[in-house]
């Protein structure tokens, strides 16, 4: 026997796909059924999203919001793997996946009181915006550090099948979040422990600034899943039909085999990584453009058309719809004032210690003294 | 009652909780069948199957976010992180996820039923890594709950308390005292309450504050101030967080004096926190400095770890000198 030292180039993975930039489905393509009434609430729920991005963006431009990330460019992925779950399976994501939580049903006002961070925010105020979190519907609320919700997820998806629950987690995280420890445990943990999670890499070309040429050296995110013993596809992001096909095996195999599966979904965020940055000092137009031409919502809207599900007509009177609705609620919701002084200790723990409401009864005085300095509270105390 | 020694009344509490509610689960490096490096864990795996009490792969970040994600979905998991030495893999996790798991979401979720178990200290020859006691990082973060029992009988009622908590607890345990603490244990089921702490002796002339394993050289230094005709109170603070700030004012106007100690090094130690609290509570009734006898401010030694400790000699001299300043 030779000692013989194995590449990348010996596992080649493949990007399954299905539909061309048209909305053709390639011929022989096996795909995940999907009704008329959840592929046009898909899609609609896409547009929502690139509307809302659009709408937010602008918002922060002109200074009414303090910050914002898009999911433009990664709906498919994120819309087709969200979609094929059930609403009791719970989804712990990054920050780029507002998509799924709209799928979900998280209403514009939802959206707004949360990155208004007013009284009528779920998180009561206290996070950033888009840090978004609703457990009726299943969302776990998302918190900045990255891949910590890797192995949370893991642990979740064993709490749900110790419980005997026909449900199991969905994960996401990006390109530059595999590369945190955080990954590597949640991986190999939820492949040992056996537990039923869907783990989405949604590659989408960046972390920040940092191409994945200076992430990784390996064949992108998928390469590991099949190191850790993880069952492993790797799809085209971009298309909707791919995404979903894949996700709905995915969580067939987690459920019925108490296993984890890795999906990685390659697309390209075409906005910048957040309204802090701007992409133009790190990549080129041409490299957006070319990706700008496999939009994954033009592409399903080809498909649905093609189905006779669309018609250029819904386009656009449901596009006005969500702009008016999306400018509407802003302007409604931007008005609500801050969550009351007592939230600023409610929650640390299930009450609030002794040393914490003295801190609480002496900022209150604070507050009396100087009014006018903290106007968002002394009103209401 | 049974006579048990520390491990054997932490083993007792995790079996009391396991068979009490059947969402309680133990995981952590070796806690499956070889029931963990300290046996901690022994038999509970025999007792409650394999889906309930296993081996996690050696990842201490792992076992803290799997740890959150099984309390998160409503679980009580109670996770061992093998040495206290090795938590901080693992810190990110404890301080920027389960600490503010409630706030950050408004409510909608917590980890209401996540406790880490971690045997922490010196005295047992075992360097850098196998010595430190690390409660002060952990101290500094809002959210979480932090106790230390010194006795096999606080040992399972604040650990079933913890376990019960609806909130993250950090469970230290004095290790080198797994074995000598030996002391009559309930085999029923109780609590003890967190954030109350024990005051194990009354006295006239200086209160002295420590916990966990340090309680050991405490007493031993007021048995020879005693000796000497200087009568010592004595409080075992068992939560650090939150701490009981009443009972040691209370002890502390009483006395008139304050001696802190603690294994853990001096800078930005525990003791530095208590001392500045009652320096604020009690400023006019103090009659000497507050006192800290605390490990020193290097890394944990081996050869010279008997210099290095906070031990009774130490604690008698800084007692004497409280009390003639």
């Amino acid at each position: 026997m030779k000692a013989e030292f194995i590449t990348s180039a010996n596992l080649p993975i493949p990007t399954f796909s299905v539909l061309n930039a048209d909305g053709v489905v390639s011929p022989g393509a096996e795909i995940a059924p999907l009704t008329e009434a959840k592929a046009r609430k898909m899609y609609s729920d896409m547009l929502f999203t690139r509307v809302l991005d659009e709408r937010m963006v602008a918002a922060q431009r002109q200074g009414r919001l303090s910050f914002y990330l898009t999911c433009t460019g990664e709906e498919a992925a994120v819309m087709g793997t969200a979609a094929a779950f059930s609403e009791h399976d719970m989804i712990m994501g990054q920050y780029r996946e507002q998509a799924a939580l709209r799928f979900r049903g998280f209403t514009t006002k939802q959206f707004m009181n949360q990155m208004f961070s007013n009284e009528l925010d779920l998180g009561k105020g206290r996070q950033m915006p888009i840090h978004y979190g609703c457990r009726a519907l299943n969302f776990m609320t998302i918190s900045s550090p990255l891949g910590t919700q890797i192995p949370q997820a893991a642990g979740y998806a064993y709490g749900q099948k110790l419980e005997g629950k026909e449900a199991c987690t969905l994960c996401y995280f990006g390109d530059g979040a595999a590369s945190e420890g955080d990954f590597h445990a949640g991986l190999n943990m939820a492949a040992v422990l056996k537990c039923p999670v869907v783990f989405v890499a949604r590659n989408n070309g960046y972390a920040i600034s940092t191409p994945t040429s200076e992430q990784f050296a390996g064949d992108g995110i998928a390469s590991r899943g099949v190191g850790y013993g993880i069952k492993t596809i790797r799809v085209d992001g971009n298309d909707i039909l791919a995404t979903y096909t894949a996700a709905v095996a995915a969580r067939a195999m987690a459920l019925a085999n108490k296993e984890p599966v890795l999906i990685e979904t390659m697309s390209y965020r075409l906005g910048a990584h957040s309204t802090s940055d701007d992409p133009s000092g790190y990549r080129s137009r041409e490299e957006e453009d070319k990706w700008r031409d496999k939009d994954p919502i033009n592409r399903m809207k080809n498909w649905l058309l093609a189905q006779g599900w669309w018609s250029e007509d819904e386009e656009k009177s449901t596009l006005e719809e969500y702009r008016s609705e999306v400018l509407a609620t802003m302007k409604s919701e931007e008005k609500h004032p801050s969550p009351k002084l007592e939230e600023l200790i409610n929650d640390v723990y299930d009450v609030p210690p002794a040393h914490l409401q003295a801190q609480y009864e002496s900022l209150k005085k604070h507050i009396e003294l100087y009014p006018e300095h903290y106007p968002a509270t002394s009103g209401r105390l | 009652m049974a006579k048990m020694n520390l491990l054997q009344a932490v083993n007792s509490a995790l079996e009391t909780a396991m068979a009490d509610n059947d969402r309680v689960v133990c995981l952590g490096e070796d806690i499956g069948k070889f029931g963990g490096v300290f046996r901690a864990t022994s038999n509970l795996q025999e007792k409650f199957g394999r889906d309930r009490v296993f081996n996690t792969p050696l990842t201490e970040q792992g076992i803290a976010g799997f740890a959150i994600g099984l309390a998160a979905q409503g679980a009580v998991p109670v996770a061992e992180i093998q040495f206290a030495d090795y938590i901080f893999p693992a810190f990110d996790q404890i301080v920027n996820e389960a600490a503010k798991f409630r706030y950050r979401s408004g409510n909608e979720f917590d980890v209401a039923g996540l406790t880490f178990r971690t045997p922490y200290g010196g005295g047992i020859a075992g360097g850098l890594y196998h010595s430190q006691s690390p409660e002060a990082y952990f101290c500094h973060t809002p959210g979480l709950k932090i106790v230390v029992p010194s006795t096999p009988y606080q040992a399972k009622g604040l650990l079933l308390a913890a376990i019960r908590d609806p909130n993250p607890v950090l469970f230290f345990e004095p290790k080198a005292i797994y074995r000598a603490a030996i002391g009559e244990v309930p085999e029923e089921d109780y609590e003890i309450p967190i954030g109350k702490a024990e005051v194990t002796e009354t006295g006239t002339d200086i209160t002295l504050l420590a916990w966990g394993a340090q309680m050991i050289a405490v007493n031993k230094a007021a048995a020879m101030a005693r000796a000497d005709g200087i009568s010592c109170e004595i409080i075992d603070l068992r939560s650090l967080l939150p701490w009981d700030v009443e009972t040691v004012v209370a002890s502390v106007i009483k006395t008139g004096r304050l001696l802190v100690s603690h294994e853990a090094c001096r800078t930005g130690g525990f003791g530095a926190e208590i001392a500045t609290e009652i320096q604020e509570r009690c400023f006019l009734y103090l009659e000497s400095p507050i006192s800290r006898v605390t490990g020193m401010d290097t890394p944990y030694p081996l050869a010279l770890e008997k210099e290095y400790m906070a031990d009774h000699l130490k604690i008698y001299e800084a007692i004497k000198s409280s009390v003639k300043f």
